[in-house]
């Protein structure tokens, strides 16, 4: 398995859910201590579901393609499945040999969604 | 045959392939692999000569302590220091900056500054941030130009009566660049300040005479020098370092003991609390006699030129961006650049499938990243061992980084 999969590439060149909403209910942003990336999630909800979701950050092709495909998992879904999502549910959307020292950068978008929608949660 | 070539069937680890090719070691600026030499003396010491340091009377206690205090004679030959009371070992240039940061800390007041540069590793940055935390003491940064140069009149209008310390790294971990350290720390004596220069980048690579650069304190680490982890240096000068109180206690470090006080120990002992690094001071002897051996301006004229080569090669690169002094004469052996659209982390994974080890990052520079304006770089370093088909095969493969993501 390569280091940077297919997917990795594809997603990092051609994401699908890139950019910024207007008037999002819920916005997340993180940074990675190890290498400065930041990731901001931004998401619309109706019904407890993502209706709509956008990534937006500077980091690296694992993290961008971490956070595209979680969006993607994540459409149209009950906003509680992203607490049960872990960084091996990813890992096999990427199909890549992600080593430890970069396991962050897939957890990142993680964290980055569910402490979003945790705050949504709490402000409700 | 040139250094790196003649140098290499030393380094026992240049053998290893990674990923499928021969190692290309780019990482030295991190930490410098290790000779034969320096691996045996430090398996010699264990296997013959080891006991604890000072307080032995036995042949083997003698023979260590023999061995631990003529490694400080060598690092006082080797950087030029007057005195063997002037050099402590530590655990490293961190530990060392830190012994100095607590100790001048406790003598500042409110309102005294320690001026840094921009360019500081954190490890030069943060142990004065405590120091002035605690004792309500300001810190003040000398700007980086766009030119990867310190702006010297800015550090000229710094300097007041207020300045305490002056702690500034002698070549940048980043940029490379080589600063003024013997004339700032003359300006910095005017007003009455003491100085730091941090050597971690300069005494692995350069010539070095601590005297003449006239600074007060000097710190360095033996890792990135072909020794072990865990041994560095701090140089202070005799005046500065004996009115100094020591910065922890322990056995050692003092001469006569009460109940509810003690008398210091003379120098360099006093600063040196504990049974200490001896078999990484035998390491780090071996490693100045190794690099003593080559000759330091023969160790500075090689390395530039393979500096000099990658940023050359680089810069023909398309959508490479090369950081710091473009003078290789101005410069230590770091290369720091970065790919258009390649996230410093994405190059250096992707140049390690190609046994090629570099650093990608921040390099513990975060201030210094910001005033660039960027997340972090890709950095090529280069060391004693280092040859031009590293360079070239560093080329090669960032030549093709963008085709490859």
């Amino acid at each position: 398995m390569a280091l940077y999969s297919s997917v990795i590439r594809d997603r990092f060149r051609r994401p699908r859910f890139h950019g910024m909403l207007e008037r999002p209910d819920v916005t997340g942003e993180d940074v990675n201590p190890l290498c400065g990336d930041r990731v901001r999630i931004q998401a619309r909800l109706a019904d407890g579901r993502l209706t709509e979701a956008r990534w937006s950050g500077d980091c690296c092709a694992i993290a961008a393609a971490a956070a595209d495909v979680l969006l993607e998992l994540m459409a149209g879904q009950p906003a509680a499945l992203a607490r049960e999502m872990t960084p091996a549910s990813l890992l096999e959307r990427l199909d890549a040999d992600i080593r430890p020292s970069r396991m962050k950068c897939v957890a990142l978008p993680l964290t980055v969604l569910q402490g979003a929608l945790d705050g949504q949660e709490v402000a409700r | 045959m040139n250094m790196g070539e003649k140098t290499r069937r030393d380094f026992p680890i240049l053998s290893r392939v990674v990923n499928g090719y021969p190692l290309a070691y780019l990482d030295s600026a991190a930490s410098s692999q290790k000779p034969a030499q320096v691996i045996e003396a430090i398996q010699r010491y264990y296997e013959t000569h080891h006991a604890n340091v000072h307080r032995s009377i036995h042949t083997l206690g003698e023979e260590a302590t023999e061995l631990y205090e003529s490694a400080r004679d060598s690092v006082r030959a080797f950087i030029g220091a007057r005195h063997r009371e002037e050099i402590v070992f530590t655990r490293g240039t961190t530990e060392a900056i830190n012994l100095v940061a607590q100790v001048i800390g406790r003598t500042l007041r409110p309102g005294d500054e320690i001026i840094v540069t921009e360019m500081e590793h954190h490890s030069n940055l943060i142990p004065w941030q405590m120091a002035c935390r605690d004792h309500g003491a300001v810190i003040r940064a000398v700007p980086v130009l766009g030119d990867g140069y310190l702006d010297l009149d800015a550090y000229r209008r710094l300097l007041s009566a207020r300045t305490k310390v002056v702690a500034l790294a002698h070549v940048s971990n980043v940029l490379g660049t080589i600063n003024p350290v013997a004339m700032m720390a003359e300006q910095a004596h005017q007003v009455g300040a003491l100085v730091l220069a941090d050597g971690a980048q300069s005494v692995p690579h350069l010539p070095l005479d601590v005297a003449s650069l006239g600074v007060d304190f000097f710190a360095f680490s033996g890792h990135k020098m072909l020794g072990p982890t865990g041994i560095g240096v701090l140089y202070g000068r005799r005046e500065v370092l004996g009115r100094l109180e020591p910065a922890w206690g322990g056995g050692e470090m003092i001469k006569e003991v009460w109940i509810d006080h003690a008398q210091w120990n003379d120098l360099p002992w006093r600063f040196e609390p504990g049974t200490p690094p001896i078999a990484g001071a035998v390491g780090l002897h071996a490693a100045i006699e190794y690099l003593g051996k080559l000759g330091m301006s023969q160790v500075s004229a090689h390395e530039q030129s393979l500096t000099a080569a990658a940023m050359e090669a680089l810069a023909r690169i398309p959508g490479v961006t090369l950081y710091g002094p473009r003078n290789p004469e101005m410069k230590g052996a770091v290369v720091a650049f970065n790919v258009e659209g390649i996230h410093p982390h994405d190059g250096a994974a992707l140049l390690d499938q190609r046994g090629i080890a570099v650093r990608a990052g921040h390099h513990c520079a975060q201030p210094l990243m910001k005033r660039l304006g960027i997340a972090g770089t890709l950095r090529a370093s280069f060391s004693v061992y280092s040859v031009a088909e590293d360079v070239a095969r560093l080329a090669d493969a960032v030549a093709s980084l963008r085709s490859e993501l």
